[in-house]
């Protein structure tokens, strides 16, 4: 065991951790005030509720030897694993892979309750968390890191969770706008900028865990990860920004956090594979693409509330096509190159990755809610909906301005 | 007795407050609103800051206070003078609107009429 590296990567969970809550707060800014707690809850509960799962089952299916698209149940409450064994190949212990890895097991279902906030019945979210947590993230994190996964197997170079976090929850997230329907009392505005400001600098400190971690080492791969991490935020926010100016004259805050989200989710993939330079082409044409994304989808009467999808979903497919694109093997190491490194066939190994990603969290994500919206239901009344969410489900109110405060 | 009920910009509240209290008229309150007028509201951004849209949602303070008859010239050229913007005035300067007032009660003493105000 190295103390440095085990001293890091103990940090950096701390730090992925922080993204949830910092995520809450994204989330929590941009709905309407009477159900700003229950965005918040929709992602503080994941914490609760992810990380026994993932201590229980959800780390045996997803790091589990197994076969090449599930893990076994051989980790099953992590009873197999010692205090002092190390995680093969590293100089860090396989308890801290397993902390860092329920860090990105907790805030992956929570990305996608942005395209359903304002009207999940609480409780029915509590059970989904428990099943796509198992059924969705955990096989894709099997089939992407696992040493054992067959996108693992293939060579498909994804660092930190383009396709296993972002594509997955973003389809998730448009897979669910679907089911859900549109809001019966939608805003129109974020109900507070500083909030959604405020999450967007958590997420991008966060990120730092995130992709810097994901070295699982305390090394010159880590440092350059980071370097690119924000790199890539810069030049999304930027562009989101000039874009927003040219066009209307003047600056959204909330849309240059977007930006700078854009750019993190896009670097994601790509942060243990390129250069600098290469982060701010990745990050510029991120900003880009999610601007018009998010102009454009309200044109197709789709309710994804918060953008989900015009967010992670068109950033993180761009993410790990940029990836095939812009690897080289100086930085992450032998037949870790991409196109412009005189590996075209990369490309098509990310295509593969995108594509089975999509699939497989589209159809498994419809299935569950659809059982859920039979058993349960998904949706809470029409007069709850009408109050918000945060009386109706939890009792409480964000803002209390009536004499009682 | 009459009330009078000053829709103002927020941004000109100290003054009208001044010029109001400079004209003998010690009590009134206000609360901040929003609403729209001839201006037909504000262009905000909305969702993620991609596209933006018009809403009625102007930012205005009201001002209502109860006056003497007497003092009704003085205290509304008061508040026109104090919240009309530099110059010619401008769209969106706001409104004054008057009207009787049946009764005043003063909580402390009982009195009532123009010696509770």
């Amino acid at each position: 065991m190295n103390t440095g590296d085990t001293a890091w990567m103990l940090t950096a969970s701390a730090l992925v951790l922080l993204m949830t809550p910092g995520l809450a707060f994204f989330y929590g800014g941009l709905v309407r005030g009477r159900n700003a707690v229950n965005t918040i809850m929709l992602s503080f509960m994941a914490m609760a509720v992810v990380s026994v799962v993932w201590v229980l089952w959800g780390y045996s299916i997803a790091f589990g030897d197994g076969n090449d698209w599930v893990g076994d149940l051989s980790a099953l409450g992590l009873s197999n694993i010692g205090v002092n064994d190390l995680l093969a190949g590293y100089t860090i212990p396989t308890l801290l892979f397993v902390v860092f890895q329920m860090m990105f097991a907790i805030i992956t279902p929570a990305l996608i309750t942005g395209a359903v906030v304002e009207r999940f019945k609480f409780t029915t979210y509590l059970v989904f968390l428990v099943l796509w947590s198992t059924l969705v993230y955990s096989p894709v994190a099997h089939w992407v890191w696992a040493s054992t996964g067959w996108l693992f197997k293939m060579g498909a170079l994804d660092f930190a969770g383009g396709t296993v976090v972002h594509i997955n929850a973003a389809v998730a997230a448009l897979v669910a706008a679907l089911v859900f329907g549109k809001r019966r009392y939608p805003g129109l505005e974020p109900h507070n900028v500083p909030y959604v400001v405020l999450g967007a600098g958590i997420l991008w400190f966060g990120w730092f865990g995130f992709n810097a971690g994901s070295a699982l080492a305390s090394n010159g791969l880590a440092v350059n990860a980071l370097l690119v991490t924000n790199t890539a935020a810069a030049a999304g926010a930027l562009t989101w920004g000039i874009l927003s100016q040219m066009q209307n004259g003047r600056m959204s805050a909330v849309g240059v956090a977007t930006g700078a989200v854009a750019g993190l989710v896009a670097i994601t993939p790509a942060s243990g594979f390129v250069t600098a330079t290469s982060a701010i082409i990745i990050g510029l044409v991120a900003g880009a693409l999610c601007y018009y994304a998010v102009m454009l989808r309200p044109k197709t009467g789709l309710d994804d509330s918060l953008d989900v999808f015009s967010v992670h979903g068109v950033a993180g497919i761009w993410g790990c096509i940029a990836t095939g694109i812009f690897a080289v093997a100086a930085v992450g190491g032998p037949g870790k190159s991409g196109l412009l490194d005189g590996n075209a066939a990369q490309l098509g190994i990310q295509l593969i990755s995108i594509v089975a990603t999509l699939a497989y969290s589209g159809v498994l994500t419809f299935v569950i809610l659809k059982v859920l919206d039979m058993t349960m239901g998904l949706r809470p009344s029409e007069t709850a909906e009408a109050q918000g969410l945060d009386i109706t489900a939890h009792g409480e109110r964000a803002y209390v301005s009536d004499g009682a405060d | 007795m009459i009330s009078i009920e000053a829709i103002v910009r927020p941004e000109r509240v100290s003054h009208v407050a001044q010029a109001m209290e400079d004209a003998g008229c010690r009590g009134f309150y206000y609360v901040n609103v929003t609403g729209q007028g001839q201006q037909r509201g504000v262009e905000v951004f909305v969702g993620r800051g991609g596209q933006m849209a018009r809403r009625s949602a102007v930012p205005k303070t009201l001002i209502r206070a109860v006056i003497h008859d007497s003092q009704k010239d003085s205290v509304i050229a008061a508040i026109v003078a104090a919240a009309r913007s530099e110059g010619e005035g401008e769209i969106g300067d706001g409104k004054i609107i008057v009207s009787p007032v049946l009764d005043a009660v003063r909580v402390r003493t009982g009195e009532t009429g123009d010696a509770a105000i």
